[in-house]
């Protein structure tokens, strides 16, 4: 298994080159100038166009500008922005919220997820299945904006239970709105993909078999069914966890969150390359460990899956 | 007034003028302050709480940013301030300014004030503020507003590749403790409007020295100074200053600004009663801020403008009737009222409504909604061939919404039916402007500098402007008025106007209004439309 682990890490680094690139090629393909861009209508003297596009390596072809890039990558420094900050002070400062949130997030998603899949896949064609279905339908559909004004402003403003938007109210209580929002889309799937895995697996011949066995229904379901239904659903979760962070940018801006999320956003807007290359490649790198833990579990989940 | 020499002689017709504009401007617009009645006394003490977007710098020089600026107007004195009701030019930090010949400016200052850190404020605090803001390789975002003192070439050479020959302003010359000499290139007579902005505030040594660590920490000479750090997206404290010794005391004891990146966020916490204050409430929520404010909303002003702005050089475009006809066959007031609410004024002249000189009258008929004489002037200039491509930015929805009004206008009423978009990134669309390589109209926006006639002229109609339009009776005019005093330089102003909307390289659109709304926790919140914003030191807290 160490081998395979391994082996999946060296993967990891052509992609991450690779991502980076990209990423960088992308930006910096865009047309027009971004210091201009940031002074608006307004005029920029020479003199300073010049200067700032010195510091930010500018003017270099973009194999160049990648190389300074890389090089720097090297020695630890992610770059700067074009207000003069440094890239790795700006998310170290914000890694905390994002991953607060999309922690919340996945957690709601994973325990109540699972725990109405469960549910509604027991209870199979009742009306409480139904209101599961149709409940979670309404909100797949809903765009996820439309979830978070509405939320602040029922349980914010109306209601006035939880906090409306920023960090001020500390964990857990700031994250469980935007948590939850954050988390309906994926909530509702996880609670119908546990729901429809359920109930295809309880038809299997070897639930029948343990059924005749004289086991009790509660085993029958935790230990044969539940364990055999959940691989797709730790799939889907595992590739959530990274999905949750890049997800967050929605969330983070209607929240006021000030998580990587948000500072992407205001990056691709601004054309900060090195922020956006260097936010999106710590993204990909969660998405690549999601990945590779999804794979471990699926050992644990059915011993017939082996690595090596 | 735009110009306003401290000059007492002077002082009483410009008042005169001022008040006269002002009866001209009320009957278009109201004041451009917005204060409301007050139930309750005036009493200091306190604290109250600002939304805000995130500002880029809170070094003065460093930035020209209205979020960053609204911070600034609490933390510094700059040598002049601008009355909120008229944009008259007043002492702050200095005691007078004075000039024979609008070229030599004696500045003195008020003598016995320090920084919050305890450091002296003199003449040669804000000479080694203008001087940094005007070196180019710093970099510094305002930069070009110290482009009028003499020497400001010598730091900023033009040419690729030269190196500044000097790192100080030749023009700027420290008489004595409390005496600033400041020479001018060439006269110009709204330059105290320049002093009133946070960029010519002082700086106290450790500002220019460090000015990364002074950016998260700014010590100025304001009534108010920061509590703690800036605390990057999320607040920026502030808290009276108890050694200060300038005209404005502050009223609350403590201000928080919370930073918000959208406004419907700030405006739903300003709902929850989360926040005290939000000066730009989004223009969609209006008719709600309305209903659940009452008379803690407010509708003011705004400097900004927005134009077509032509190629001239394009022969499609060189002749001033198929200008003046494509400005006829737009209907502004339709426009304004279904994309802005009707908040947004429909332009009657190239500057905004509460400048002073501004003349409601001033374009006419070239401004006004006439489809059947835009069409016959176009016929009589020959028409127009070819596709019509419009440039904007896709920065906001709004302005592929009025484009999209343009364009149909344009079709139905002029008959030009092959009409393009080009919508585009703000980045993209600035270099390709700058460089004229767009080939049809384009979205112009100016955003005031200071209150006067003279920075739209000298903002949209610059030397190698993007519509390509230069005019030499234009720019002896507003040399003119640069040169001359009080009602003599605005005349000049107006007249240069006359000839900018003659020829109509940009065709004035409409007029930006600011929307505020605040919680019932405070009292006499009076917001300009000026680089001051909100005036932090006169807002009470009732509680």
């Amino acid at each position: 298994m160490w081998r395979f682990v391994a082996r999946r890490l060296l993967h990891a680094l052509p992609v991450l080159l690779g991502t980076t690139f990209l990423i960088y090629t992308l930006v910096f393909v865009l047309p027009g100038d971004p210091i201009q861009g940031l002074a608006g209508d307004k005029p920029v003297p020479p003199a300073v166009l010049a200067e700032l596009h010195a510091r930010y390596h500018l003017d270099d072809p973009l194999w160049m500008q990648y190389t300074h890039y890389l090089a720097g990558l090297l020695t630890g420094d992610l770059g700067t922005t074009f207000t003069g900050r440094e890239v790795s002070d700006l998310l170290a400062d914000r890694w905390a919220i994002t991953l607060q949130l999309g922690l919340t997030a996945w957690v709601l998603e994973l325990v109540f997820g699972m725990a109405l899949g469960v549910w509604a896949g027991l209870r199979k064609g009742k009306w409480d299945d139904s209101a599961v279905l149709f409940g979670t339908t309404l909100i797949i559909s809903v765009p996820v904006f439309v979830v978070g004004y509405l939320a602040q402003l029922v349980f914010g403003v109306q209601l006035g239970w939880l906090p409306v938007a920023g960090t001020e109210g500390g964990w857990p209580l700031a994250f469980l709105l935007p948590g939850l929002v954050l988390a309906s889309f994926g909530l509702a799937y996880v609670a119908r993909l546990t729901r429809s895995s359920l109930i295809e697996n309880l038809r299997a011949d070897y639930v029948r078999t343990a059924h005749a066995k004289g086991l009790s229904r509660r085993r029958v379901v935790v230990k044969h069914t539940l364990r055999n239904s959940l691989i797709p659903v730790v799939t889907f979760l595992g590739l959530e966890l990274g999905g949750l962070m890049a997800g967050a940018i929605v969330t983070e801006y209607i929240f006021n969150l000030p998580g990587v999320g948000q500072q992407l956003f205001q990056s691709i807007q601004l054309r900060e390359g090195p922020v956006v290359v260097g936010t999106t490649t710590a993204l990909v790198l969660i998405f690549l460990l999601a990945n590779l833990l999804v794979d471990l579990l699926y050992g644990l989940l059915d011993p017939r899956i082996r690595h090596d | 007034m735009s110009t306003a020499h401290m000059n007492t002689a002077r002082s009483t017709a410009l008042a005169a003028s001022v008040a006269l504009t002002l009866t001209l401007v009320g009957t278009a617009c109201g004041p451009a302050e917005s204060t409301k009645p007050n139930n309750a006394p005036n009493k200091p003490g306190g604290a109250y709480s600002v939304a805000l977007t995130e500002p880029d710098h809170l070094l003065p020089g460093r930035t020209t940013s209205s979020y960053s600026l609204q911070v600034l107007q609490g933390l510094f004195d700059p040598p002049a301030s601008l009355d909120p009701k008229n944009g008259t030019v007043k002492p702050l930090a200095a005691l007078s300014w004075l000039t024979e010949d609008n070229v030599v400016w004696t500045i003195t200052f008020r003598s016995g004030t320090t920084f919050h850190n305890g450091e002296k404020v003199t003449a040669a605090s804000y000479a080694d503020a203008w001087n940094a803001a005007a070196y180019g390789p710093n970099g510094w975002d305002s930069n070009y507003y110290f482009a009028q003192i003499k020497g400001y070439d010598a730091l900023n050479p033009t040419e690729e590749g030269a190196k500044p020959t000097a790192r100080t302003l030749s023009g700027l010359k420290v008489v004595d403790e409390t005496t600033l000499q400041v020479t001018l290139k060439a006269p110009f007579g709204q330059f105290p409007m320049l002093l009133s902005f946070p960029a010519f505030a002082p700086l106290p040594k450790a500002a220019v020295a460090k000015p990364d660590a002074f950016d998260v920490a700014p010590i100025g000479n304001g009534p108010y100074q920061l509590d703690g750090q800036w605390e990057r997206n999320q607040k920026i404290k502030l808290k009276k200053f108890p050694g200060y010794g300038g005209p404005r005391e502050a009223m609350a004891d403590r201000i928080d600004f919370k930073i918000y990146t959208s406004r419907e966020t700030a405006f739903t916490e300003l709902q929850a009663g989360n926040v005290d204050v939000l000066t730009t409430v989004p223009a969609a929520n209006s008719m709600q801020a309305k209903r659940l404010f009452g008379d803690r909303f407010s509708i003011r002003p705004s400097g900004t403008m927005d134009y077509l702005g032509l190629p001239v050089k394009d022969p499609r475009f060189a002749d001033p009737r198929i200008r003046k006809a494509i400005s006829m066959a737009i209907d502004r007031q339709g426009i304004t009222q279904a994309i802005y609410n009707g908040v947004y004024k429909p332009a009657t002249s190239i500057v905004g409504d509460m400048i002073p000189g501004h003349r409601p009258e001033a374009c006419g008929k070239t401004c006004a909604y006439d489809p059947a004489a835009a069409k016959k002037l176009l016929d009589e200039a020959g028409g127009f061939e070819g596709p019509l491509e419009l440039y904007f930015s896709n920065s906001d929805a709004t302005y592929e919404q009025w484009m999209t009004s343009v364009a149909n206008q344009l079709k139905d009423n002029l008959g030009i039916q092959d009409v393009r978009f080009r919508k585009m990134a703000p980045a993209d669309l600035s270099s390709l402007l700058n460089e004229g390589r767009n080939k049809g109209p384009f979205r112009q926006n100016w955003v005031i500098d200071y209150p006067s006639i003279q920075n739209y002229l000298d903002g949209l109609y610059y030397p190698g402007n993007r519509s390509g339009w230069s005019n030499r009776e234009f720019d002896a005019l507003v040399a003119k008025g640069n040169a001359a005093k009080g009602t003599e330089a605005i005349a000049a102003y107006q007249q240069a106007e006359d000839i900018a909307l003659r020829d109509l390289p940009y065709i004035p659109l409409w007029n930006w209004q600011d929307q505020s709304a605040w919680s019932d926790r405070i009292g006499n919140v009076v917001i300009d439309s000026y680089a001051a914003g909100l005036h932090l030191d006169r807002v009470t807290v009732n509680d």
